[in-house]
């Protein structure tokens, strides 16, 4: 067992590491801490990854690897003809964790579901600042206390969702961290025990593994949920070791400190993929990198100029120099695991000559700009000001004098939403629920270009926004893909965007780690995960 | 000695206040706000910000703020993380011990060998050892801790597998935390090889954070001893046929130590700073990496009270070194 047994120690160590390997112990390197582990509170992936997805359940979930919906702790739903009710069977006999101050009394019913949606939707509820100062940033943003108008318990394993308007994403919505299940028994035990913050630092949830210590910035303790009522975890114990830098994280998994790691760096790619001792997986990320110009300000306010500067930028060499190859070229705003990714939309191609007859047609010459470089490091744009310099070498070659401009991040975002802005923006977008609305309608509709909103090319075009108005009231998936289809071809057409990239994700593990599943929505989940002897 | 603790003791009261003005003006001078942070590229309505700021107290006028600040830090409350929602102090008492733990071996190895290095160096100026140690000391002094640090990683953890490559404890140890110092915790917790595994998990990281202080107190002590075997006493000692180690051990190495322990004490700062670099790189949960994610997320709360109570800290081993001055030399006491 060489694993998890260092130098110094490895002698006296031996009978117990024998001990720790029978009881099959997974540790996975993670990248930083989780704010807390009340899953709906927060917006970080890294707090989900502990939080909501080991420690709970939601009424949906997403099919592992996949973004399609199917059933959780809901064993199936009906929706009204007019798509604005839902009524969801749950399943029976799930069981509650247990901790040292709470075992659960009942199983899983209506009430907890309506505890855990009403909390965050009803700031009069007694548990809705149940911390000073705790807010639910996710279940607002995704619009949920506008969409949903009420949840009711019709009886013990029946709950109706009443809806103020259709909204087809609504199950992906629900099947997203944030809409994970807690248990109001354990509320109500925690309330009387005048020690509420509890939900939040001492979780009792239904998911795969029960929660059982957190040292704060340094490790986080599960073990197997040995009532669980999906398929039972194949080991016994899960261990996040918090590593936050990437070159740490590779020395911890090449030693054996730990099993799998998020976020390698792309330089230490190669050196993973010749050690035998780890293998390394990979798949498209859903995520897109996009350059917006500002559509009301002219000539950005002309589509032939925007095809124009598409045309005269190569993504190649960005997805080369930036990228390091990590990255495939982007047509779509959408990537192409998504559903209705319309394959049939042709890029516009790499044709300096061609894109400076377009500019000089259109009237354009001696154009300056400005080139906005987010100062910050996202899956999407490893690095936006290399990127942006490439850009700005391209342009000068059709003529186009760019200047590369940046701003703290807080006021990068802020600034980049202001009306009238000067230049086209750097940034990119990981989807929340996998769902096509969740990209088109949040970072291109009419209702996003305005103060508030994600539509950084403030571009609001009418029968673009119709159809995905059209798709979101649609419940049928065929007819919402060809919706959708027909929305990438007015945004090619537009173009108010260049698509740049959608990276690659990558995840490198120990060679004897088995039944991990990468997920396209970049979540990291150990239910299925095993280790060969 | 009591009047004289007392007239410092005095000096820390507008010293303590000045630094609340900085630790709070510091986070609210850097461009940004915590909502916008949160919001992240999705955007948050200006009506929503509107509100998230008046729930964060964000909207009244500075000043008023500062004096809440102050009111409540004179009631001993600290405030809460905009990010975890949690106290400050309790995150501070729980980080703390590790960093004062990591901050302490780096100091007891900074102190032990650099002393007697600066010493030798002193006595055999102009020796090889003189020179090979100060030009150590120079490489030391200049050294990128994080280049450093991953260094000593690849090479003792990752090519001999010496060492750890990084936390506080092997993880197949797990035992409730008492004092939250691992050393302690782990030898009350019983375990076989519990103790040797936190030591193990120090040696790395102590190295990397002593190297800076090392190098100073080696070149200081050097310096403040060639000063002190220049003087008349040192030459009369010498002259009345004192035994060399006498003369160094007591009448040199006495005087020499006051700049020395002044440069031991400030750099307590600079293990601070340092440890901010060095819990990173070996995933040490320490204050060092909560105040910098702290900064990044602009959680204004955390950033200007983890900075008071680093301060205070500060001041307070200030404190101590002046006294020690008293210590070592009694006419300081009564100036």
């Amino acid at each position: 067992m060489k694993y998890l047994s260092h130098g110094l120690l490895a002698v006296s160590a031996l009978a117990l590491t024998t001990a720790f390997a029978e009881a099959k112990t997974f540790v996975y390197c993670s990248e930083a801490s989780p704010e807390g582990f009340d899953p709906s509170p927060y917006t970080a992936g890294t707090t989900f990854d502990a939080s909501g997805h080991p420690i709970y359940n939601r009424l949906t979930e997403f099919k592992k690897g996949t973004t399609e919906i199917e059933p959780g702790l809901a064993e199936s739903w009906e929706v009204s003809e007019d798509g604005t009710e839902y009524t969801f069977k749950l399943r029976q006999g799930v069981k509650f964790h247990s901790n040292d101050r709470f075992t659960p009394t009942r199983d899983f019913n209506a009430d907890d579901v309506v505890f855990s949606f009403q909390r965050q939707g009803d700031p009069n509820h007694p548990w809705h600042q149940y911390i000073p100062g705790i807010t639910y940033e996710y279940y607002t943003s995704m619009d949920m206390p506008n969409l949903v108008k009420s949840v009711e318990k019709i009886d013990d394993y029946t709950v109706k969702f009443t809806l103020n308007r259709p909204e087809a994403p609504f199950l992906a919505n629900i099947a997203m961290p944030f809409a994970s299940i807690v248990s109001k028994e354990y509320a109500d035990t925690l309330e009387a025990a005048g020690a509420k913050e509890g939900l939040n630092n001492a979780p009792i949830g239904t998911g795969p593994f029960r929660f059982v210590a957190y040292q704060k910035d340094a490790v986080i303790r599960y073990q197997k949920n040995a009532d669980y009522w999906g398929e039972a975890p194949k080991i016994d114990d899960l261990i996040f070791a918090i590593t936050p830098d990437p070159s740490v994280r590779l020395q911890k998994l090449k030693a054996g400190e730990c099993h799998l790691m998020p976020y390698p760096s792309p330089a230490d790619l190669e050196s993973i993929r010749a050690d035998d001792s780890l293998k390394l997986d990979e798949q498209p990320g859903l995520n897109v990198g996009y350059l917006a110009y500002n559509t009301t300000v002219a000539p950005f306010d002309n589509p032939k100029v925007r095809k124009a500067l598409n045309m005269a930028i190569n993504k190649e060499a960005i997805i080369d120099a930036v990228f390091q190859g990590a990255a495939e070229p982007a047509k779509n705003p959408i990537p192409p695991t998504m559903w209705s990714y319309n394959e049939a939309v042709e890029d516009d191609p790499y044709d300096p000559e061609a894109a400076k007859a377009m500019l000089e047609e259109e009237g354009v010459t001696d154009l300056s700009m400005n080139i906005w470089a987010m100062p910050v490091q996202r899956p999407y744009m490893p690095n936006a000001r290399r990127t942006a310099e490439l850009m700005q070498e391209d342009l000068s070659k059709v003529g186009v004098n760019a200047e590369i401009v940046s701003y703290e991040w807080g006021e990068y975002l802020q600034k980049s939403m202001e009306a009238g802005r000067d230049g086209a923006v750097i940034l990119g977008w990981t989807g929340d629920n996998g769902d096509p609305d969740n990209f088109l309608s949040v970072l291109l509709s009419c209702d996003a270009a305005k103060e508030g909103g994600a539509n950084r090319a403030f571009w609001c075009n009418e029968e673009f926004s119709d159809l995905l108005q059209q798709a979101k009231v649609t419940s049928e998936q065929a007819e919402r893909t060809k919706l959708y289809e027909q929305a990438q071809v007015i945004f090619k057409e537009q173009a108010p965007w260049l698509t740049i990239a959608h990276s690659t994700q990558y995840v490198p593990m120990r060679a004897e780690v088995t039944g991990f599943v990468m997920s396209p929505l970049g979540d990291f989940t150990f239910e299925n995960v095993d280790l060969a002897e | 000695m009591v009047r004289f603790l007392l007239s410092k003791l005095l000096y820390l009261i507008p010293t303590f206040l000045g630094i609340t003005i900085v630790a709070f003006g510091f986070v609210r001078i850097l461009p940004g706000d915590p909502v916008l942070l949160m919001a992240g590229e999705r955007g948050v309505s200006p009506e929503r910000h509107a509100e998230l700021s008046a729930q964060l107290g964000f909207d009244k006028p500075l000043v008023m703020q500062y004096l809440d600040f102050l009111g409540r830090l004179l009631q001993g409350d600290l405030g809460n993380s905009l990010v975890t929602k949690r106290p400050v102090l309790d995150e501070f008492l729980a980080l703390f011990p590790a960093t004062l733990e990591l901050g302490l071996c780096a100091i007891i190895i900074a102190t032990l060998i650099g002393v007697p290095v600066g010493v030798l160096a002193a006595i055999k100026r102009g020796s090889w050892f003189d020179q090979v140690s100060m030009t150590s000391a120079l490489v030391g002094f200049s050294m990128p801790i994080f280049w450093w640090g991953l260094l000593l990683i690849i090479f003792f953890s990752g090519y001999l597998g010496w060492t750890p490559v990084s936390g506080r404890i092997s993880l197949m140890y797990y035992f409730p935390e008492g004092t939250g110092f691992m050393l302690i915790d782990s030898l009350m917790s019983g375990q076989d090889g519990a103790f040797a595994s936190a030591v193990s998990h120090l040696i790395l990281p102590s190295i990397v954070l002593a190297t800076i202080p090392l190098a100073v107190i080696a070149r200081q002590t050097r310096s403040a001893m060639l000063e002190v075997m220049g003087e008349d006493y040192v030459r009369t000692a010498r002259a009345k046929g004192m035994p060399s180690r006498r003369v160094i051990g007591v009448h040199a190495l006495r005087n020499a130590m006051i700049p020395v322990v002044t440069t031991i004490g400030l750099q307590i700062g600079v293990l601070i700073a340092g440890a901010i670099l060095t819990e990173t790189i070996f995933s040490w949960p320490g204050i060092g990496k909560w105040m910098i994610d702290s900064i990044s997320r602009r959680d204004y709360p955390v950033v200007q009270s983890g900075l008071l109570l680093i301060a205070g800290l500060v001041m307070l081993v200030n404190l101590l070194v002046d006294l020690t001055y008293g210590l070592i030399n009694p006419r300081i006491r009564a100036t």
